[in-house]
């Protein structure tokens, strides 16, 4: 028979109406509607990001140094190339404010301008003025402006003085807009802009001070950036020169927004797979709903094919309604909500309508329909004449025929490569992969073993009706007790193993690191300060550690000869600078791993130690030689020892260690960490200041704060994320419970006739309803322990305990979600008159 | 005085369906006697099936009064129509009608558990032994044919021991052999329990072996005789 028979089959059977594909078509509405919603914010902030790149970055190009200028060379060259040259340098110190007396201080970012800064955007303030208006000198005091939430913490008021280093400044207006913030603000000190001439006689940016500097290009219109870059990069190759341009004005952002726009969509397909097993489920109640006409088409002579293509073809059909529903959803939603979400992003983003997130969409729920569909069709062949006279579609095989198993298998593949190939990330990709099968594997043999377990438990429930009926229900309603452990399951783990490793990650942080961190680092200590200072803090009872270091950063360049990332690839030690340090004797806490110390009078080539755990990463022995750019120039090392860096008390720790002679000429400060109880930090804090006020303290409790809150911040996105799987969950779960709807009006109405009261039919449904929840939630509990307990003792190497608050709520989330979507239906299969549905089934 | 098992005082029953309101019994006012047998018979569509309905209570009379062992059903809520069915009634359907997710031992023991029997699974395997089922315990309907999930339907019904069976069409799925080994098995219990039995069927054969003959067409008792 021919494919057009099957379509004018499939047109005749698809007059029936949608009834009964509600849920199909929202599973797939939903799924593919996320995924399109992910991709739009996405492509939106990409191209705002793209479009205001110069404005983002303060030119077309920037070239920074840490913690130099630019040298005669580098600045001849950057006269030549550019229009318009403007420098800043950018640094953390402390502001303090007398009030009475009584000195305040706060942590804040310095950026010290030019007066032609901003070359591109504007900075606002309040209340509005000229910037040059606000940071002009009256009365010798120049001026500054400050972000709100320092000025406020301060209790600043514009006019009032304040003191950087030993100058003092006056406070003209807060700082609402600052264009070149690549972003929004992120770290521990906000920021005050000040003129650098002005910080003159201040103290601040002394040679040895941790500042960089930024050279903020613009060119003739019509200029490459990319011949530029190769121009500066080839002719400073070994300067530590840092290039960025308005092609990627805020790099660090996009690649944050397309981390976390990848990472949200494969978190969206692990949502669609959810809906997958509705969809599947959708289908199978459709086709067994079919079983006879299919079975009287057979007899009339159509062969299987005919009966695949018939049925193919209409859920193709209602599969292309429902992605296209998607589609628009997911593409019209952001727009409705663009104006909200232009003023929540701290970036630009330009909203519309991009044909990239939708195809991308669109592929994804083509192929997970395909993936869900084809293994109930496939069943379609099984079915003989004769299932006009038994139920022949509860007798087939388990798995397809190998053809539609094959198929499946391809296009899992597919389905992996394409979400590989969006997210540019092949190991995230096949770990959610991987991680999405297992617990559907995992969660379909709980459901099976909560089957069995029913079964046996059932004859102990004998007498107590009720949860009898509600075992045996559990045991012979295989499909909707596997629909409904798998569609709530798979939500509730990601939540569990979030809620574990959230919870531990914050009790590391917030319990045990207290315990053992130090109170302050101080930074920018000169050589010359450096015995006072260890004077008075070794002579203050309340001290009762102090370590110092002299401390420096550079940027590994290279790798015996060869560019760093040729050896250590991605690794975070090779990107931007690090903090190094010097020593002649081995520390006292550092236990090597392999190799030996110097000998403290040693004055040869240089030498390194090196972090152990990173070197191994990175694939370095003992013999490697690594290149460090310090100041602009390379110092090449050997590695002569490894040893052990735990960096998780807060304590001091250094990647690079050397050897003095290698270091000790160039400017530098020292790091110093100084520990006391929490009662005298404030106190130590004041002296230390006062006597020292170049010095910048930063206090550990402010820095596990702020790392307290960008976990959190990370857990609500991810917990955003598992929410999208948990609510397609519960449209599978209600999915699942309305397709036992008529089963369970049908025992309802038996069990009426037998004499049950409605209070112990509702008691049996409910009791089912619980018994699946329940399970699905310890299941969940104990992939989120297990996840947990990985991630915490492999991935961050802290230590595991499980989270009762959330396993509890886990658990009652199962529970009760069941409980509630079963009983609203069970409420109705109880008012339906027993005679009625009787006679229906006569 | 024993009261009479049934008594029917012009009741009449209306459905509402898709093409409006529908009559399906007219004044039906008729009594039956505790322990008697009586045959429901009429062709398709004259209100047999609803009328044993409404017998059992699982239909309430739109007007006039239902009266089972001298209890009026129409004032009794659903609850008290279950308990009511639990204590005195047993029904058996041309479509057996058994729990799907249940053994024939546990479809059996379902009525005597909801009655608060401690010994339900011993008296429903005797019940399925009776009829001939003792090899078929653990066995779920859709693995029996129809004829033994009739027997497992009968055994149901008869287990609670009750002063009323009701029978709709009890043969009607069955073939010839089948159907008059349960009708054997009907009127054996009958016997054996000195029950009522009310049995709707179309084939006057079978209505023959009741001891009355009530006659419906078109929602109205036609006749009414004694066999």
């Amino acid at each position: 028979m021919s494919f057009r028979t099957a379509s004018k089959f499939a047109r005749r059977e698809l007059r029936g109406g949608l009834k009964g594909f509600r849920v199909f078509l929202a599973c797939l509405t939903f799924g593919v509607a996320a995924i399109a919603a992910i991709g739009t914010v996405r492509s939106a902030i990409e191209t705002g990001l793209q479009r205001e790149g110069a404005a983002l970055l303060g030119g077309d190009a920037e070239i920074e140094f840490t913690y130099r200028f630019a040298s005669d060379p580098e600045m001849a060259w950057m006269t030549a190339t550019a229009s318009t040259i403007s420098e800043i340098a950018d640094f953390r110190s402390m502001v303090v404010v007398d009030r009475d007396g009584q000195l305040e201080r706060g942590l804040t970012q310095i950026k010290a301008i030019d007066t032609i800064y901003p070359l591109v955007g504007s900075v606002e303030l309040a209340p509005p003025m000229p910037l040059a208006q606000a940071l002009a000198t009256i009365d010798g005091k120049p001026g500054t402006v400050m972000a709100r939430v320092l000025a406020d913490r301060l209790g600043l008021t514009p006019g009032d003085d304040i003191r950087l280093g030993d100058k003092t400044f006056r406070f003209s207006a807060f700082l609402t807009k600052e264009p070149d913030n690549g972003g929004g603000s992120f770290g521990l000190g906000p920021r005050t802009i000040v003129y650098k001439d002005a910080l003159e006689g201040s103290g601040l940016l002394l040679p040895g001070t941790l500042y960089s500097s930024k050279y903020r290009l613009t060119f003739p219109d019509g200029t490459d950036l990319e011949i530029v870059k190769s121009e500066a990069l080839g002719s400073f190759a070994k300067s530590g020169l840092r290039w960025q341009d308005a092609r990627a004005g805020a790099p660090g952002v996009a690649a944050f927004v397309e981390r976390l726009g990848a990472f949200l969509v494969l978190v969206g397909l692990s949502g669609l797979a959810v809906g997958g097993v509705g969809v599947s489920a959708a289908v199978r109640t459709y086709l067994a709903g079919k079983t006879d006409v299919v079975a009287t088409l057979r007899t009339l002579g159509a062969d299987q094919t005919t009966i695949f293509q018939t049925y193919f073809l209409q859920i193709a059909a209602l599969s292309l309604v429902g992605i296209t529903l998607g589609l628009a959803v997911g593409t019209a939603l952001p727009l409705a909500i663009a104006p909200l979400l232009e003023n929540v992003l701290p970036i630009p983003a330009v909203f519309g309508i991009y044909p990239g997130p939708m195809v991308e969409a669109a592929i994804y729920g083509i192929l997970t329909a395909l993936i869900f569909t084809l293994w109930p069709l496939a069943r379609t062949g099984d079915i003989r004449a004769a299932a006009l006279f038994r139920d022949a579609l509860e007798s087939g095989r388990l798995l397809p025929p190998w053809r539609f198993s094959l198929t499946i298998l391809v296009l899992i593949a597919m389905l992996v490569a394409v979400a590989a190939f969006y997210a540019g990330n092949l190991f995230l990709t096949l770990w959610t992969a991987v991680g999405v099968l297992a617990a559907l594997i995992i969660l379909s043999l709980a459901a099976w073993l909560i089957r069995r377990l029913a079964k046996r438990l059932s004859h102990h429930a004998r007498g107590r009706v009720a949860l009898r009926s509600a075992l045996s229900a559990t045991y012979r309603g295989g499909s909707e007790t596997t629909s409904v452990m798998v569609s709530i399951g798979l939500g509730l783990s990601v939540l569990a193993a979030i809620g574990q490793v959230d919870g531990n990650m914050r009790s590391a942080i917030a319990d045990q690191l207290p315990d053992v961190a130090p109170s302050y680092f101080f930074v920018d200590i000169q050589s010359s300060q450096l015995p006072e200072f260890l004077e008075r803090v070794t002579n203050d009872n309340a001290v009762t550690k102090v370590e110092t270091a002299p401390l420096l950063r550079g940027i590994v360049t290279e790798i015996n000869g060869r560019p760093a990332a040729e050896t250590a690839g991605e690794h975070w030690v090779i990107q931007g600078d690090r903090g190094l340090t010097y020593s002649a004797n081995k520390p006292a806490n550092a236990s090597l791993t392999a190799g030996e110390w110097w000998d403290a009078d040693y004055d040869g080539p240089p030498l390194v130690s090196f972090a152990a755990e990173e070197a191994v990463e990175m694939g370095l022995a003992l013999g490697d030689t690594v290149t460090i750019n310090v100041l602009g120039r390379d110092i090449t090392a050997t590695i002569t020892s490894f040893r052990n860096v735990d960096f998780r008390s807060a304590g001091m720790g250094f990647i690079l260690s050397m050897n003095p002679t290698a270091l000790n000429t160039a400017p530098h400060s020292h790091i110093a960490t100084v520990y006391a109880a929490q009662e005298h930090e404030a106190r130590i804090l004041r002296t230390l200041a006062n006597a020292f006020p170049n010095i910048t303290a930063i206090s550990v409790r402010d820095a596990i704060d702020l790392a307290g809150g960008i976990l959190k911040n990370i857990a609500a996105a991810t917990s955003y994320g598992a929410g999208v799987t948990l609510l397609t969950g519960l449209l599978v779960l209600i999915g699942a419970v309305a397709a036992g709807e008529r089963a369970r009006n049908y025992e309802a109405a038996i069990l009426k006739t037998l004499g049950a009261s409605r209070r112990q039919i509702l008691s049996s449904f409910a009791q089912r309803s619980a018994i699946t929840g329940l399970s699905a939630g310890l299941v969940a509990l104990g992939f989120g322990v297990a996840a947990g307990w990985g991630v915490c003792t492999y991935v961050f190497d802290i230590g595991y305990s499980v989270i009762w608050p959330s396993a509890l709520a886990i658990v009652i989330g199962g529970v009760s979600s069941t409980l509630i979507a079963g009983l609203i239906f069970a409420a109705r299969s109880l008012n339906v008159s027993p005679a009625r549905v009787l006679r229906a089934r006569q | 005085m024993t009261p009479p098992a049934f008594r029917l005082d012009n009741a009449a029953l209306s459905l509402d369906g898709n093409a409006g309101r529908i009559e399906i019994l007219h004044n039906i006012s008729i009594s039956i006697d505790a322990g008697s047998s009586v045959g429901l018979v009429g062709p398709s569509g004259s209100g047999k099936s609803s009328l044993l309905m409404l017998l059992g209570g699982l239909e309430r009379a739109t007007s006039g009064t239902v009266e089972a062992m001298g209890e009026n059903l129409s004032d009794m809520s659903e609850d008290a129509l279950a308990k009511f069915r639990r204590e005195n009634m047993g029904v058996v359907f041309q479509s057996f009608h058994l729990i799907p997710t249940m053994t024939a031992l546990e479809n059996v023991a379902t009525p005597l558990e909801l009655a608060g029997r401690k010994d339900a699974f011993q008296r429903a395997a005797t019940e399925l032994e009776a009829v001939g089922l003792g090899h078929r315990l653990d066995h779920y309907p859709n693995q029996m044919s129809g004829g033994e999930q009739q027997r497992v339907a009968l055994a149901r019904a008869a287990a609670p021991e009750p002063n009323i069976l009701l029978a709709d069409e009890p043969t009607g799925n069955l073939d010839g052999a089948n159907g008059t080994a349960i009708m054997d098995l009907l009127f054996g219990l009958q016997d054996r329990h000195g029950c009522t039995l009310i049995l709707v069927t179309h084939a006057e054969e079978l209505a023959s072996r009741c001891d009355r003959l009530i006659r419906l067409e078109d929602g109205h008792v036609a006749s009414d005789s004694t066999t």
